[in-house]
């Protein structure tokens, strides 16, 4: 382009470079030429001067071409950057907002101090001291999702209960406990209407009479075992999760003994989506929800600890009431001293259970199932129920509420807990902590006074054998076994013969007897 | 996770629950630069903890040479001051860790018993022998944190580089995966020398980099849906947890070269895996 030097012979160096220069200045099919590019790649190196030049100089060209690439979006079409980071900020942009109204600033303002509203950070900031990493940012936006969730249902105790992850997606989840009388949302209905369902089923089966039915099956299903009242046992708190902060929460349906013990011989991990199917054997009676909420009943019962003390049964349990009842209520001691971090530490008979131990039933309080209510007595008949009170089971019997960790059982030879000071530096302000070994992820942090529960986990008991699903039962008999329908084998010819000889035998010995008989029939005749 | 960047790296993994206090936190920052200078270290990553019965093992990678796959060094602390380096992991010490099953007791000098079957001779008349051998905990911590590395250390694609030396060296001019890269589990790559590469076909190979894909991608795992990947906090940034190894995980920030993994765990294989999925 620089094509003013036509006069005059150039000497031969000159004219190298000419040519050189026009090759570099071909231009390809983008139009774009190799000495551009060189030059706005040393411009570009020249300018940012990075340390190591030479290294990234390939990458450096290719990234020039790439951003030559991306220009080309056409003027017309609007730039469709709506990336999900902007989608979960503007959820998130929700939680900070405050009322729109002003008179229920006043109104939250008077409500403050009977708030139920844990305080998250100051539970964060004890966790962190412990070795458990809430996270600065996301404790505060879970303690906003928390106030969203107080202001929104009528709850007397509100807890952050923990964490479960899962593949897909974790959940957060909140212990909460309604007002007396306030609960909205018992959700009983729902279940009353299935058992209707069924039922009704069974009495169209019956009036089928047809007359070449199949052979009934005789098996008859274990009683179901009757869930816990809402407010007492595994149902004594509600939970709500939601899958992060912001996001709605969702209440847990009430927990049922079958899917405690069902729970109990399955290892599954959480998907993040509550109504996954749980496809496992021995199977599951429900979805994801309801696994969801049979392990934090059973999480809470092993895992959340209190001091010593710290808790007590109340003044009017303690009046005689029937024999074997469970006490499940406790209050907080009003008196309570603390006990010293150090001896927290060393001593686990210093800490105690505040959950009800699930017995193995499922329940917590047991029930006997071979009672049977009066209608079906009648059914039934007299032979079974006889059978039935002879095996009369053995009520189940778990340790009472309140019983220290030192009576709890070793994982094989695994300590059940482990507990250690948060600092050795700093003994005066140290806290204790406690480290679930039966459920990895459960932490207790507790200063003197007072202390948190958390679990951030993966919802799964420690094992450490490893797991083996427990074998299919055995299949059942098809036909009653005896004598008629069993096969013989076959005689062989020498056993034939000699039964055949044995049958002549006897056929002559008793035409003997009854010539015998004959003759002295005769004789008597005569 | 770089020992300078200590504290960002653990807020952005902080959804996976336990991780350091703010004590061992604050220690770790005053004694892994002193190990990075006594050892003339070319580079020290905190690596991770292992949880045990009665203490907890802090373990810190380093590495003299320039070659960020080979020539790794291991040291483990107690209490986050004080560094003891631990034997080079040979597939001896790896096959021998195998066997053995519970939780870490938290004290090196623990003697585990171990039993080793010996089958002599062959076919039906082969002899079972049983020995038993006494195996140190500082032993299997070197060929548990080897088999971790082997099966969780995770590296973003393009992130790390070989060399015309075939070294393998950080990659300066690395930007970070896109979001919509950092949700296909094929941009991640096992940051282990690939035992047994996977035979890719011609038009595989066509879309592969030679300096970049030298190494064996997460895409084909088995059992398939061993990796949990999700975004969090937020989504801005990437979490990737093993789910072979409970307590494994990878963090990346999209758009930035900011990545790392984390083991906080019991230092336990999850063997169940098959039945959990």
């Amino acid at each position: 382009m620089t094509d003013n030097a036509i006069p005059g012979p150039l000497d031969p160096e000159e004219l190298q470079i000419q040519y050189a220069k026009s090759f570099l200045l071909q231009t390809d099919n983008s139009g774009l030429s190799l000495y551009e590019h060189l030059s706005a790649l040393l411009s570009r190196i020249l300018s940012e001067r990075p340390p190591n030049a030479l290294e990234v100089f390939e990458s450096l060209s290719a990234e020039l071409h790439w951003s030559r690439l991306k220009q080309g979006s056409d003027v017309l079409r609007a730039p469709r950057e709506e990336s999900h980071t902007c989608r979960k900020a503007e959820v998130q942009r929700a939680l900070f907002s405050r009322g729109d109204g002003e008179g229920e600033e006043s109104e939250a303002e008077g409500e403050m101090t009977e708030s139920p509203l844990p305080n998250l950070l100051d539970l964060a900031h004890l966790l962190q001291q412990g070795g458990v990493n809430l996270g600065r940012d996301e404790a505060v936006r879970i303690s906003l999702a928390l106030k969203r969730l107080t202001d929104t249902h009528p709850l007397q105790v509100c807890h952050f209960w923990g964490k479960i992850l899962g593949s897909g997606g974790s959940y957060l989840v909140a212990e909460v406990q309604f007002r007396e009388g306030e609960d909205d949302e018992a959700e009983e209905g729902g279940e009353e209407e299935e058992k209707g369902e069924v039922e009704d089923d069974v009495e169209e089966e019956e009036n089928e009479e047809a007359e070449d039915l199949p052979p009934k099956s005789t098996y008859r299903p274990p009683p179901v075992i009757p869930k816990e009242e809402n407010g007492t046992g595994a149902n004594k708190h509600v939970y709500y999760v939601c899958s992060e902060a912001g996001a709605e929460w969702v209440r847990l349906p009430p927990v049922t003994p079958a899917q405690i013990s069902a729970a109990r011989k399955i290892r599954h991990l959480f998907t993040g989506n509550l109504d996954a199917p749980v496809i496992t054997y021995p199977p599951f009676p429900g979805t994801e929800i309801n696994l969801l909420r049979a392990q934090i009943a059973r999480i809470s019962a092993g895992t959340h600890v209190s001091p010593l003390g710290y808790y007590q049964f109340g003044e009017e349990e303690g009046e005689e009431e029937e024999e074997g009842a469970v006490r499940d209520t406790y209050e907080e001691n009003p008196d309570f001293e603390g006990i010293p971090v150090s001896e927290l530490v060393e001593s686990l008979s210093n800490w105690v259970h505040h959950v009800q131990h699930i017995l193995p039933q499922g329940r917590c309080v047991w029930v006997n199932t071979s009672v049977k209510s009066e209608e079906e007595e009648d059914e039934e008949e007299a032979e079974e129920e006889e059978k039935e009170e002879e095996n009369e089971p053995e009520p189940e019997v778990g340790p009472p509420l309140l019983t220290p960790l030192s009576e709890d059982a070793e994982i094989g030879q695994t300590p059940p807990w482990t507990a250690f000071l948060s600092t050795h530096l700093i003994p005066h302000y140290a806290l204790a902590v406690l480290r679930s070994n039966l459920w990895p992820g459960a932490y207790t942090v507790s200063s003197a006074k007072k202390f948190e529960n958390i679990y951030i986990g993966w919802g799964l008991k420690y094992m450490p054998e490893g797991y083996s699903p427990p074998a299919p039962p055995a299949p059942q008999a098809e036909y009653p076994s005896g004598p008629e329908i069993t096969e013989s084998t076959d005689p062989t010819v020498e056993e034939e013969q000699a039964l055949k000889a044995a049958k002549e035998e006897a056929e002559a010995a008793a035409e003997e007897m009854e010539e015998e008989e004959d003759e002295e029939e005769e004789e008597e005749d005569d | 996770m770089d020992a300078e960047t200590l504290s960002l790296s653990l807020e952005l993994v902080s959804g996976s629950g336990p991780g350091l206090s703010a004590e061992q936190c604050a220690a770790l920052r005053a004694s892994l630069p002193l190990l990075h200078r006594d050892l003339r270290l070319r580079r020290l990553r905190l690596w991770g903890v292992v949880l045990g019965l009665r203490g907890d093992y802090v373990i810190a990678r380093g590495w003299g040479g320039p070659d960020l796959l080979r020539g790794q060094l291991s040291f483990y602390s107690l209490n986050c001051v004080d560094w003891c380096l631990l034997p080079p992991a040979t597939d001896a010490h790896i096959a021998q860790t195998q066997g053995i099953k519970g939780r870490f007791v938290g004290d090196p000098a623990h003697e585990y018993e171990y039993i080793v079957r010996n089958t002599a001779g062959g076919g039906d008349s082969a002899l079972e022998e049983e020995l038993t051998t006494h195996i140190k905990e500082e032993v299997r911590l070197t060929g548990t944190i080897a088999m971790i590395d082997r099966e969780a250390a995770v590296a973003p694609r393009g992130a790390y580089i070989r060399n015309p030396l075939g070294q393998v060296i950080v990659n300066h001019s690395f930007r970070g995966l896109e979001v919509s890269e950092g949700k296909k589990l094929s941009s991640y790559f096992h940051f282990t020398p690939s035992l047994n590469p996977k035979k890719k076909s011609l038009l595989e190979k066509a879309a592969l980099d030679p300096s970049i894909d030298f190494l064996d991608s997460l895409e084909h795992d088995i059992p398939r849906g061993s990796w949990s990947l999700q975004l969090e906090q937020g989504d801005s940034v990437l979490i990737l947890r093993s789910l072979l190894w409970l307590g494994m995980t990878f963090y990346h920030v999209p758009l930035t070269p900011l990545h790392g993994h984390l083991y906080i765990g019991t230092g336990e294989r999850n063997l169940d895996l098959p039945f959990m999925i």
